[in-house]
């Protein structure tokens, strides 16, 4: 045990105490932090303004016109198409809509926006609506329909609401966060099994082409040294993503602070911190419209349970892969080439997972998503797709926990696995290994 | 002598050979002893399971009389083995810090003793170097260094001088003289045979997997003698040939005669005295181990053997 924690130190300070990994380590949040930042600001400050002149020459508009976001209406009158040019000549309006007094309500008359720049896809579907709107009710009250029969018509208190048997609301929002959540989630994992898997594999590559590996069995056995590997270049990645996680969660404060406007919008409520999450939360805000809202949403994420089940199947995941990682690491020989064949075996069931996780987030319940979420090679990234829609809608319990076991059970075997596999290679060289031979000393009785 | 190692009905079989097949042999304390054999007759896997890195499949390995148990006796044994390498990217006094703590030294022990070697073997200076800086034959000190550190009972050494310019040659060897006396037991694994003459007091050689010959270095010569010897005389004789050896080489004055069944060396010298010959000099050649080496193995099985996969 002493000597597994002496291997684990040096692999871990050895990793730490490099500059790549204060570069990536502090960087890498800011640069993600710095990207958001611009797409909150592009998205907030930049429009300018489109100011639309309106000549009501047919007086339809009774002199108003709602002003929809960044497009703002201005009814005139008593104006004509070539003051108007004039006018748009002089920049006083970027554009104009001119309604002629022969205009006809309920005829099939078409208006006319002219402007001196060229107007954007979105901006010009926000026009459209709004006089839509505004030329609807207008023929809407022509028929003699009543403002109050428009008004009850218009309260559109028909929308279907989504709750549970447990009485918790589910709305669109909620399951839309859902969604993002268990995406991040199990990519995070995808990404971390891969980043730090190949990393143990590299590190045992390096220690047999180095020669060392002979000189560190004789003094710990093969299965320590293994161990030792695995646990320092996990505890990397867990300071890694801990640092991460206090980076982003702290920048994330420094958001408002960049931009009054948001907090003004979140009307007094405390802001949640979600870890990765924020960022991605500011941009959903901007969609789903109400900040409000989205709040609600976050306090009905259930955070603990998914962190706590995050950092268990990170764990679980990374020890049932590292130790399949260091197995083929330690079959390679002078050509790293013979990595890449080596490893397809162990990327296969993580790629499937991920495929088995992106169906999981839109059926937690699907019989794919239970059994990719208890089947150990698949379960750290499809789980995290079903914890995200809670408990019990998500997955149950009893789900949960075989889960969790049957990783534990996936754990041990790999690594009793590996360890046979990696005690045999890391001492030989000089012969291309296939997964067959790995496969006949992995199962020898030693 | 007490025995620092004993190994009995020593096995140990792979798939396709018997790497190791039935080995028994014991090492005195305090002395240096030589393992022997061409490329594939089984050193490596002996050594690895001395060092308890293999099982053997059956027999005993006994360790300063106890049974040998790996996990408790590893700080025992240095060893270092042929494939050997450091950590390139590692400063050179934490690697040693590093290793001697593997061993189950403590850290202020393991300091303590690290400055005493690189101060001793004139290191100092690299404490803050990391391996990648260091020429072949600093490595090789490094390592050297690093498997005695712990002071072993037992030292074995796989090809210890390979790389090592004659300076570092004999610094290293003089350390293990110096070793040697204050009572460690050094086990030399090597080719190089003028070496081993030099350094060894005992020896065993392997060959497929199985010892073909065990003893001091001047018993083997004295059994594998073929009775020549060298003579020089001051003039040339009238006559050559004598019924007691045959003259094997010639060359102006000096003979190497080869002395037959039943006769003494006292017979040639006699026949020659008799001529009224000086006799300027007579030695007795004895074998080098070289010779005794390529005798025993060249035409076995062993060179093929030697392309073959050695597997755990």
């Amino acid at each position: 045990m002493n000597k597994i924690f002496l291997v684990a130190r040096r692999e871990f300070l050895s990793r730490v105490q490099k500059k790549t990994f204060l570069l990536t380590t502090i960087l890498l949040p800011l640069i993600i932090f710095a990207f958001y930042a611009l797409i909150i600001y592009f998205s907030i400050k930049t429009n300018d303004n489109l100011h639309i002149a309106v000549a009501d020459e047919a007086n339809i508009l009774n002199g108003k016109i709602n002003s929809k976001d960044d497009i703002v209406f201005e009814v005139i009158k008593n104006e004509t198409p070539q003051s108007l040019n004039a006018a748009l000549e002089q920049k006083k309006y970027d554009g104009y809509i001119f309604i002629p007094h022969t205009y006809n309500l309920m005829g099939k008359d078409s208006l006319q926006l002219k402007s001196n720049k060229a107007i954007g896809i979105m901006t010009r579907e926000k026009i459209q609506k709004s006089f839509d709107d505004v030329l609807e009710e207008k023929r809407l009250l022509s028929l003699n329909i009543s403002k109050a029969q428009l008004d009850s018509i218009q309260n559109n208190n028909n929308r279907i609401k989504f709750a549970t048997v447990t009485g918790k609301a589910d709305d669109n929002t909620k399951a839309g966060l859902s969604y993002a959540v268990g995406y991040i989630s199990g990519f995070l994992i995808y990404i971390i099994l891969f980043i730090y898997g190949t990393m143990v594999m590299r590190g045992v590559m390096e220690e047999k082409m180095n020669r060392i590996a002979e000189v560190i069995v004789s003094s710990v056995k093969p299965f320590q040294l293994m161990m030792g590997k695995i646990t320092g270049i996990g505890a990397v990645g867990l300071v890694q993503f801990i640092i991460w996680i206090v980076l982003v969660f702290g920048l994330q404060l420094l958001l408002p602070l960049l931009f009054p406007d948001l907090l003004h919008q979140m009307q007094g409520q405390p802001m949640q911190p979600a870890g990765m999450q924020a960022a991605q939360a500011a941009q959903a805000m901007k969609q789903s419209g109400g900040m409000s809202e989205l709040m609600n949403s976050l306090q009905q994420i259930n955070f603990t349970l998914i962190i706590g089940c995050f950092i268990f199947y990170f764990l679980g995941g990374y020890l049932l892969y590292s130790s399949l990682f260091a197995a083929v690491g330690s079959a390679v020989n002078e050509d790293p080439q013979d990595a890449q064949s080596l490893l397809l075996p162990i990327t296969m069931p993580i790629i499937f997972a991920i495929v088995i996780m992106t169906k999981a987030v839109n059926e937690p319940n699907s019989s794919l998503a239970v059994f990719g979420s208890l089947f150990p090679l698949t379960s750290p990234i499809v789980m995290m797709a079903r914890i995200a829609h809670g408990m019990p809608e998500g997955v149950t319990l009893w789900e949960l926990i075989l889960s969790m076991a049957l990783l534990i059970a996936g754990f041990l075997a790999t690594t009793w696995l590996a360890a046979k596999i990696y005690r045999t290679g890391i001492l030989m060289y000089g012969k291309k290994i296939t997964w067959k031979e790995m496969w006949k000393w992995a199962v020898r009785k030693s | 002598m007490s025995k620092i190692l004993e190994l009995q009905q020593l096995r140990k079989y792979y798939a396709t050979q018997k790497a190791v097949d039935d080995i028994s042999f014991s090492i005195s304390k305090g002395s240096i002893f030589g393992l022997l054999g061409p490329n594939g007759a089984g050193k490596t896997t002996l050594l690895r399971m001395i060092t308890g890195i293999f099982y053997p499949d059956s027999g005993e390995i006994i360790l300063d009389g106890k049974k040998f148990h790996p996990i408790d006796d590893i700080v025992k044994i240095g060893y270092m083995p042929e494939e050997r390498g450091l950590y390139k990217k590692m400063k050179i006094g934490d690697q040693a810090l590093y290793l001697a703590q593997l061993k189950g030294l403590s850290r202020s022990e393991a300091m303590e003793k690290i400055k005493f070697w690189f101060s001793r073997l004139e290191m100092e200076s690299w404490w803050n170097k990391k391996v990648e800086d260091l020429s072949k034959g600093m490595s090789q000190k490094l390592q050297f260094v690093t498997t005695i550190l712990h002071e072993p009972k037992l030292i074995i050494l796989d090809e210890p001088f390979s790389g090592l310019d004659p300076v570092n040659a004999n610094l290293i060897k003089d350390e293990i003289y110096g070793l040697a006396q204050r009572g460690s037991t050094v086990i030399f694994s090597t080719h190089r045979m003028e070496q081993v003459e030099e350094i060894c007091d005992h020896i065993v050689l392997m060959n497929l997997g199985k010892k073909i010959l065990d003893g001091t270095v001047a018993d083997v010569k004295q059994q594998f003698k073929e009775n020549k010897f060298s003579i020089k005389l001051h003039e040339l004789p009238a006559n050559t040939t004598h019924e007691s050896f045959e003259v094997v080489e010639q060359k102006a004055n000096a003979f190497t005669v080869k002395i037959k069944e039943g006769f003494k060396s006292n017979d040639v010298l006699q026949f020659f005295l008799q001529q009224n010959v000086t006799v300027e000099a007579f030695n007795e050649i004895l074998p080098s181990l070289n010779d005794i080496f390529i005798h025993l193995v060249e035409g076995t099985k062993s060179v093929s053997r030697a392309f073959q996969q050695i597997q755990a």
